[in-house]
């Protein structure tokens, strides 16, 4: 079994090496981003650990904060990474568009 | 097919998913449902999780879960695009606290690791160690980057005494992991790993200057990728290994590109270099006077307008300014005038690579107007104006002139070959990384001091009244 593992972990780490490699200056940010919400996958540690069972209180609330923990990084994770990534979408369609209302740029928020 | 077959099946579509969402990411045309298709893959992890069998305290999950949404869905709504580094270093702490709760509570929970095999004592201790490190660090990070912490390095003690404390918090941490893997059932060693390798967390990331940030905050992401890999095979999970390792490995990969870019070896980041020198801004080194030429709002202006080529130099100055908006503004009028504007972005400029390029997109320029360090470099030389807006170690001379300077060697933008230099910025303070700028010095460079977004909208302003 730790053996299967251990191939695993040396095939991921040249998968991530090979799929990382070629990436523009532009999307450095969001790819942290992205690569920083699927680390959030921890959570599924934290349910595993809860869910098949551990006395004291003290462990039960601990493994809920790690829960909340990798539930925020998920969550905030893939939310902030589409929010980044919806800015670079549609970009050269609705420039003609952009440019008839060029009047003070609306603040977005 | 039994229920365990069905999970390692959904484990084996979610990390599938995972890396088909990440080569999607690579590209901007497929980025954006790269990262909503390992969105999917990760949904599909946790209902698989919860398919294992014997599972309980639903409701205890139930309730972590609610409280992790509760706070990151608002967070990630609500962060504004310049405060993204911090919220970036933020989610990645937690998770790193993530991987070493759960380490503790599996010490706890199995008596110190008795009774279970040796290598899932050592991939849990090394989860806690790297994972404590991560939260710690992220955590000045983000404070540093908010600015509840200066920016400036923070170091204890004269020389070299840091890295020998972090040596020997390092080596405490791992004696308490051998003592623990060699038997040892003591929780206060398994405390002690954790809390010395908080403290390291801590003091790795005190003494780097705001210059080397971005660096740090990926080598950080990669060490959570890391050590959730860590968790992953001491819990005989595959979609933990598979996923970790990915971030791990593509992490650390993005953290060589970056530290390549600034021409720094990740070693000498970690080990704390930048902003050892610190000058300010009025007297060179040999104490001469020097002059600065400070400009209007309406000869910036002119100048502009009677260009025929004009490059925007962004920065940090920028994003604190939140001025991506009025100086997209601005190039459209000088657009309109028949100027060829464009926007030239250094990797590392910001506090992340792609920062500029972010703001700038939110703010509608478009993607054709903003060229990399390399064609922009081709350009400056037939540039008539570049408007440096809060960019100062990405276009130092020093870079390439002074071989004294620390940041000599970083390849930077040529902002002095063009015909004239403004330069946007709020004081004459050193920049992030506390070094000097001769550029401002420049005879061809006039500065116009003032708040980014305030100058810019004045120039704005001027150029509509010419």
């Amino acid at each position: 079994m730790l053996l299967t593992n251990l191939a695993i972990l040396v095939l991921a780490g040249f998968t991530g090496y090979l799929t990382i490699s070629k990436v523009p200056n532009t999307l450095h940010t969001p790819l942290m981003s992205g690569t920083n919400a699927i680390h959030g996958i921890v959570v599924l540690g934290g349910i595993i650990v809860l869910g098949l069972g551990v006395d004291g209180a003290l462990n039960k609330l601990l493994l809920v904060i790690a829960i909340a923990f990798g539930t925020i990084n998920v969550v905030g994770g893939f939310l902030v990474t589409d929010r980044m990534l919806e800015m670079f979408k549609s970009r050269p369609a609705p420039r003609a568009e952009a440019q008839e209302d060029a009047g003070p740029d609306a603040p977005r928020r | 097919m039994s229920r365990n077959d069905l999970i390692q099946l959904l484990y084996i579509v979610a990390f599938s998913l995972f890396i088909y969402g990440l080569m999607g990411l690579t590209g901007p045309r497929t980025a954006v449902r790269g990262n909503r298709i390992a969105a999917v893959g990760m949904a599909i992890a946790v209902i698989a999780t919860l398919l294992i069998g014997g599972m309980g305290n639903w409701g205890l999950i139930a309730l972590g879960v609610a409280v992790g949404t509760a706070i990151g869905v608002p967070a990630a709504r609500q962060v504004r695009m310049t405060a993204m580094p911090q919220m970036v270093a933020l989610f990645n702490g937690v998770g790193g606290g993530a991987v070493a709760l759960i380490a503790w509570v599996e010490f706890r929970h199995t008596g110190g690791f008795a009774g279970e095999p040796t290598y899932v004592a050592i991939f849990s201790l090394f989860a806690a160690i790297v994972g404590s490190v991560s939260f710690w660090g992220s955590n000045i990070a983000f404070a540093k980057l908010q600015e509840l912490l200066p920016g400036r390095p923070i170091t204890v003690g004269p020389g070299r005494t840091q890295q020998v404390l972090n040596l020997l918090l390092l080596v405490a941490a791992i004696t308490c992991g051998t003592a623990i893997v060699s038997g040892s059932e003591a929780e206060i060693l398994m405390i002690a790993l954790l809390l010395a390798a908080a403290i390291l967390g801590n003091f790795v990331v005190l003494p780097i200057g705001g210059a080397d940030m971005p660096v740090v905050i990926s080598l950080l992401n990669a060490f959570t990728g890391l050590s959730a890999a860590a968790t992953g095979v001491a819990l005989n999970n595959t979609a933990l290994i598979v996923a970790g390792m990915i971030v791990g490995a593509s992490g650390s990969i993005l953290t060589n590109l970056m530290a390549q870019a600034m021409n720094r070896s990740i070693p000498s980041i970690v080990a704390g270099g930048f902003g050892g020198v610190v000058t300010t801004g009025g007297t060179s080194e040999d104490g001469v006077e020097r002059v600065v030429r400070s400009t209007s709002a309406s000869d910036a202006a002119v100048q502009m307008a009677f260009a025929n080529r004009v490059v925007i130099v962004p920065g940090y100055g920028m994003a604190v300014a939140q001025a991506q908006h009025a100086v997209h503004e601005m190039t459209k009028l000088l657009e309109q005038k028949g100027i060829e504007v464009s926007f030239a972005i250094h990797p590392v400029a910001g506090r992340m690579p792609g920062h500029m390029n972010v703001l700038l997109a939110e703010a509608d320029v478009p993607y054709e107007q903003l060229h990399e360090m390399d064609q922009a470099n081709s350009e400056f030389a037939r540039t008539d104006v570049a408007l440096v807006i809060g960019a100062n170690d990405v276009s130092n001379p020093d870079a390439r002139n002074k071989a004294d300077s620390p940041i000599y060697g970083m390849p930077i933008l040529n902002v002095d070959e063009s015909a004239s230099v403004i330069v946007l910025k709020r004081s004459m303070n050193s920049g992030f990384a506390g070094i000097d700028n001769p550029l401002f010095y420049g005879e061809k460079t006039s500065m116009l001091f003032g708040d980014a977004k305030a100058s810019v909208s004045e120039i704005s302003e001027e150029l509509k009244a010419l």
